[in-house]
């Protein structure tokens, strides 16, 4: 299983990682950080298959990813 | 006493350097200070010391200041066309707080000027160029002193983490003069825990330079009110504690000669022939030109008929000299029209000073 | 917890060396994703404690908010002299870098890297190209394209008075003195890593001593293109590498002159 993590309060809501995402796992979500900015939500998650295009090309390193061995 | 030696003003430079243990030079040929980079070139690499040529005066300036925030006793020298050069590498080192020693040997301006002798960079020197800095600058008159000068700039750079200017010019630097070698003792020096030299023996705690106390200050504590007013209060201490001139014969004197550099020299003699003749005549040499020897200057303002600047420049230092003197007395230039030539090579005699002093008596 | 730490594997997390904190770049901004690369190249070679950084005046400079190595800042287009002095400084035994933007080490500072380069200095630069002055607002760089757009070639640039786009792969690659020089992108997964094999092969030539080791990255700057982040990346690859194409332009383990006068 992959977990990817949005540090919310640092993204600038780019929509970068939603762009490079090759299985339309992210998507922009509709709440705001302390910023304003609006930033994104992890679903689809079956798909996700921790390529980590999002977290590396985020420009703000505001995704951390992990896998789960599964139990 | 040291080993005694036979050397030029620009040579002289040279061994202060090495005696003050400066491991790095960065330079770039220009007249009239060549036998300077020549020097370090030629000796430099045989006591395995770093030498290199820049690509300019711009680069020079830069190396330096990057061997210096390194730890290590780093310095250039040049001349005056290329002394502009180097002003905005200057700023930025002020600003980063790194010391470092740079030789003026003067040429005559303005723009290339002439490859002669001059004493046209004072303000320059002493003013340093943009934002709220200051350089220290010393002024030897002598080869003997230009070779302690080094030391004691080096010193004091190290002492208030600033650039210190060493001002001397192709008459000075082209002349020979024994020079009796022998270190400068001083007291001891913090350690230079800012330097940058990779993080490891800090424990990963990074140490950081910048030059931009308005927009980087808060990273290492400071508001840019706050990094001013530390360095003002630098300042502030050079000038208490600093101040180094040299005087002769105040007491009684009717006139007070100034000079510095090689036009001190000249000075020195005017007024030792003007005393033979009976004249009440004395004489200070600013050795700091920053800070410049203001409370002595004051304290015989009001004494004296009056003051005689001599500068090979159209009047710079006289205006220093006005400004503490405040109209309480007279104040006379003997500057760059009274060479005795009209060309690049004319030079101010002391002939010319004597007979200042006559009219002025 | 042992069995959670075990089953957890970390795919995507912030360098070690890179400070836990915010990004002061603009939204979309990819020199956020060079730092990141940085800080990844940093770590695996080991190198944080013994790296300086030299950064010089522009957008990439902000590299020295979230890098934690020694810093020092340089003046615009001075990094190349400031990181000589400090490699010599530290007798040669200490990892120095620079990061400069295409404004910085193209325009003010040209004489400055080119000369380092003659000199074949052992310092690696990372040259952020984004094709403008991002931190003044945008304007014409030397590397911007020839029709594009900037306030200050508000019609595009006209080659005719304002020259061309320059080459600085290419061109710091015919110095003798460099040891390796390549164009990278972000613009996709298969860049990032091509991008971070080239700069660990820089790093690596200025620790095995060879020469001046250069990595130019072809950065998205939305603001200056007047863009959105993804549209800035996809100008990028449509643009910008047209202009710039991107790979490999020397790869050498020694640096030796063509000649050598005997017997002066």
């Amino acid at each position: 299983m992959i977990e990817v993590v949005i540090n919310s309060e640092w993204c600038k809501g780019c929509g970068l990682c939603v762009h490079f995402c090759p299985k339309d796992c992210l998507s922009m979500g509709s709440e705001i950080n302390a910023k304003g900015y609006s930033y994104p939500v992890f679903g689809n998650e079956e798909e996700c298959n921790g390529c980590t295009a999002c977290g590396k090309l985020c420009p703000d390193l505001a995704i951390n990813i992990y896998r789960y061995k599964d139990i | 006493m040291g080993k005694k030696i036979l050397v030029s003003g620009n040579e002289a430079v040279g061994y202060g350097a090495i005696y003050a243990g400066c491991t790095h030079y960065f330079g770039y040929p220009i007249t009239p200070q060549n036998e300077v980079i020549e020097f370090f070139a030629r000796e430099f690499p045989k006591i395995g010391r770093s030498f290199l040529q820049a690509d300019s005066e711009v680069s020079s300036i830069n190396m330096v200041g990057g061997a210096a925030a390194a730890g290590v006793r780093a310095m250039t020298t040049t001349s005056s066309t290329a002394f502009s050069l180097m002003q905005e590498g200057l700023s930025a080192i002020a600003a980063m707080e790194v010391p470092c020693v740079v030789v003026d040997v003067q040429r005559g301006g303005p723009g290339a000027g002439s490859t002669q002798h001059a004493q046209m960079d004072y303000l320059l020197a002493t003013r340093g160029s943009h934002g709220d800095y200051f350089n220290m600058v010393l002024a030897p008159f002598s080869v003997q002193e230009t070779f302690e000068t080094i030391q004691l700039a080096f010193h004091l750079a190290d002492k208030y983490r600033h650039p210190v200017l060493v001002l001397t010019d192709g008459i000075m630097g082209q002349m020979e003069e024994s020079v009796d070698l022998k270190t400068v003792e001083f007291e001891p020096l913090p350690e230079k825990d800012w330097a940058v030299t990779g993080s490891r023996e800090r424990g990963l705690k990074r140490n950081f330079l910048h030059n931009s106390p308005g927009i980087l200050g808060f990273m290492t504590g400071d508001t840019y009110r706050s990094n001013l007013e530390r360095s003002y209060a630098k300042y502030k201490r050079m000038k208490d504690t600093e101040v180094r001139y040299q005087a002769k014969d105040l007491d009684d004197a009717e006139i007070i000669l100034i000079a510095y550099g090689s036009t001190a020299r000249v000075t020195a003699r005017a007024q030792y022939e003007a005393r033979a003749e009976g004249l009440k005549v004395g004489m200070i040499r600013p050795i700091t030109l920053w800070p410049f020897p203001t409370d002595i200057i004051k304290k015989y303002a009001e004494k004296v008929k009056g003051f005689i600047v001599v500068e090979d420049t159209m009047g710079q230092m006289v205006e220093d000299v006005k400004c503490v003197v405040a109209e309480k007395t007279e104040v006379h230039l003997v500057g760059f029209l009274d060479r005795h030539l009209p060309t690049s090579t004319g030079m101010i005699l002391p002939d010319v000073v004597l007979n200042r002093i006559k009219a002025v008596a | 917890m042992m069995a959670e730490a075990d089953s957890r594997k970390v795919l995507c997390e912030p360098p070690k060396s890179r400070l836990p904190v915010e990004s002061p770049l603009c939204p979309g901004c990819q020199h956020g994703v060079i730092g990141r690369i940085l800080g990844e190249v940093i770590d695996e070679l080991g190198i944080q404690g013994d790296t300086i950084c030299i950064a010089g005046v522009g957008c990439h400079a902000m590299i020295l908010f979230t890098t934690n190595v020694d810093f020092l800042q340089a003046l615009h287009g001075r990094a190349p002299g400031i990181g000589t002095g400090v490699k010599r400084g530290l007798n040669g035994k200490k990892i120095v870098f620079t990061v400069q933007g295409d404004g910085d080490l193209a325009s003010i500072g040209m004489g400055d890297i080119i000369h380092a380069a003659i000199r074949g200095e052992k310092l690696t630069v990372i040259f952020c190209n984004n094709s403008a002055y991002g931190t003044t607002g945008g304007q014409m760089a030397p590397t911007t394209l020839v029709g594009q757009s900037t306030t200050t070639s508000p019609g595009g640039r006209q080659y005719e008075s304002a020259g061309f786009p320059v080459h600085i792969a290419e061109l710091l690659a015919t110095f003798p003195g460099v040891a390796y020089s390549a164009r990278c992108a972000v613009t996709s997964l298969a860049e990032y890593a091509k991008t971070k094999k080239a700069l660990k092969t820089a790093f690596q030539k200025q620790i095995d001593g060879v020469g001046l080791s250069i990595v130019e990255i072809l950065s998205a700057c939305p603001p200056s293109l007047k863009l959105n982040s993804v549209k800035a990346v996809e100008w990028i690859k449509e643009h910008m590498m047209a202009e710039f194409p991107l790979g490999e332009f020397k790869n050498v383990d020694e640096t030796l002159p063509a000649y050598i006068l005997k017997g002066s």
